[in-house]
């Protein structure tokens, strides 16, 4: 079995801890909010000046100056703030971040990221991702574990642009989370069924098994056979 | 008696030169003067330097600038919106030109520019395309670039409330990049929902200190600013 988009966000969801401030990018990580619960306090942040973001605005309830990174219309939590852009990035670069959740095309096993330039791409845009990744302390990288051509993106080097080098502390895919430690890759847990073999055959580059690897807690409605992905 | 405010955006972009540099606040339309962008594009002015997080969306505002060919640089850091296409068209047919810089860096190159600083050093590129040619130094054991401050001609911004002193404020996520740029241009006009009297905004709401801005033009928000999209980008 592997996770689904919202399986992998779940399990995100989870690791984050009581009290934390948190961007997340677009795509897989932008879920992630949905799956909080109720028993902890994680505050959502958004590179365009908003901190306490709550879920998209209900239609008919939108607030035309209200938008998150991805120019939605969003909500704001009681205890929210709002602010420059200047302000935004301070939080962001001088590190009072302490997460951030991106999505990526490429991770190397000392946690070169690329997540800006896609191949073939004619039109270069870089947005927030470089000030998140230099400057967030925990980068954590959502994405499938293979392309859709079947190739692994957990690679031994970057074949893309980096956004920035040694920056991913914790990979979150459909297979398995893996951490980014100074000794490389450590293989942390595998989606029910998987094994540490299976895991490595989709990565290139080396994965040591941690003697605690366990497998994922998610719920059923969270899992897929691979070929439904 | 001081009196900043101008009855039209076509006063508001009256002076603006062949090859002058705006600085265009507002991030998606949240803090978007897009009246004053409609008027600047009947006024004329071409071989413009744009600096705006994005790259505007369709064919008014700024994606009306960019198709009438009136920009001949923008400096941005996510023009890359697949909604953009104006400015899509441009690039690639080389039209236009591109200078790509993180949101953060953007951000702060303005306020550096407004602060009366030449520049500071920062992490976020280091080792990277976007820091090729540029100095570094490694700093508390980090590599770090160099980045310039970025000064401008003219701001346009848009805010909420203002008074006849050029005093702003801004509601909810309209002041990200508005802020900044009001401080970084030789001349800067504040589009507004709502001209109040001196007094009128609390001094602790006062988000922008009117010694910043030389006028203000209210306008009636146009119904496409209110258009509500939740697609998202």
């Amino acid at each position: 079995m592997s996770l689904t988009r919202e399986g992998i966000a779940y399990r995100v969801a989870s690791e984050l801890p009581d009290g934390s401030y948190v961007n997340l990018g677009i795509g897989i990580p932008t879920l992630v909010s949905s799956f909080i619960g109720p028993n902890k306090e994680v505050f959502f942040h958004s590179e365009n000046g908003i901190l306490g973001m709550g879920p998209l605005a209900q239609p008919g309830h939108e607030d035309p100056d209200l938008v998150n990174a991805g120019k939605q219309y969003v909500t704001l939590l009681p205890g929210a703030s709002v602010f420059d852009h200047p302000t935004s990035f301070s939080m962001i670069r001088g590190g009072h971040v302490d997460y951030a959740v991106l999505g990526a095309l490429e991770v190397a096993a000392n946690g070169d990221l690329a997540n800006w330039r896609t191949p073939g791409e004619k039109v270069p845009g870089v947005g927030g991702a470089m000030d998140l990744a230099f400057g967030v302390r925990n980068v954590i990288v959502t994405m499938t574990h293979i392309t859709n051509k079947g190739k692994p993106k957990i690679l031994s080097k970057c074949t893309l642009p980096l956004t920035a080098p040694h920056c991913v502390t914790h990979i979150f895919t459909d297979m398995a989370v893996i951490d980014v430690t100074p000794e490389g890759l450590v293989l942390r847990e595998v989606a029910p069924g998987l094994d540490p073999k299976t895991i490595q055959s989709h990565t290139e580059a080396p994965l040591r098994v941690s003697p605690n690897c366990k497998e994922m807690n998610v719920p059923a409605n969270f899992l897929a056979a691979p070929a439904a992905r | 008696m001081v009196n900043k405010t101008l009855a039209t955006c076509k006063e508001a972009v009256a002076g603006v030169f062949d090859g002058a540099t705006i600085l265009l606040g507002g991030f998606g339309d949240p803090g978007l003067p897009g009246q004053i962008l409609e008027a600047l594009r009947l006024q004329g002015a071409k071989n413009l330097t744009v600096v705006h997080n994005g790259s505007g969306g369709g064919t008014h505002s700024l994606g009306g600038l960019i198709h009438d060919g009136k920009v001949r640089k923008l400096i941005a850091s996510f023009p890359s919106n697949p909604g953009n296409m104006s400015f899509q068209e441009k690039y690639l047919k080389g039209e236009i030109e591109l200078e790509l810089v993180p949101q953060g860096t953007l951000a702060e190159r303005i306020r550096a520019a407004g602060a009366g600083l030449g520049g500071f050093f920062t992490p976020t590129g280091a080792g990277t395309d976007l820091a090729a040619g540029k100095e570094t130094r490694v700093l508390d054991g980090r590599e770090m670039v160099f980045e310039k401050a970025l000064h401008a001609d003219f701001a346009f911004v848009r805010a909420y409330r203002g008074d006849r002193l050029g005093n702003l404020n801004y509601r909810m996520a309209m002041r990200n990049f508005n802020v900044p740029m009001a401080t970084a241009a030789k001349f800067v006009v504040a589009e507004i929902d709502e001209l109040v009297p001196v007094g009128g905004i609390d001094p602790e709401d006062v988000h922008t200190p009117g010694i910043f801005v030389d006028h203000v033009v209210e306008v009636v928000r146009h119904p496409e600013y209110l258009k509500i999209t939740t697609e998202g980008r």
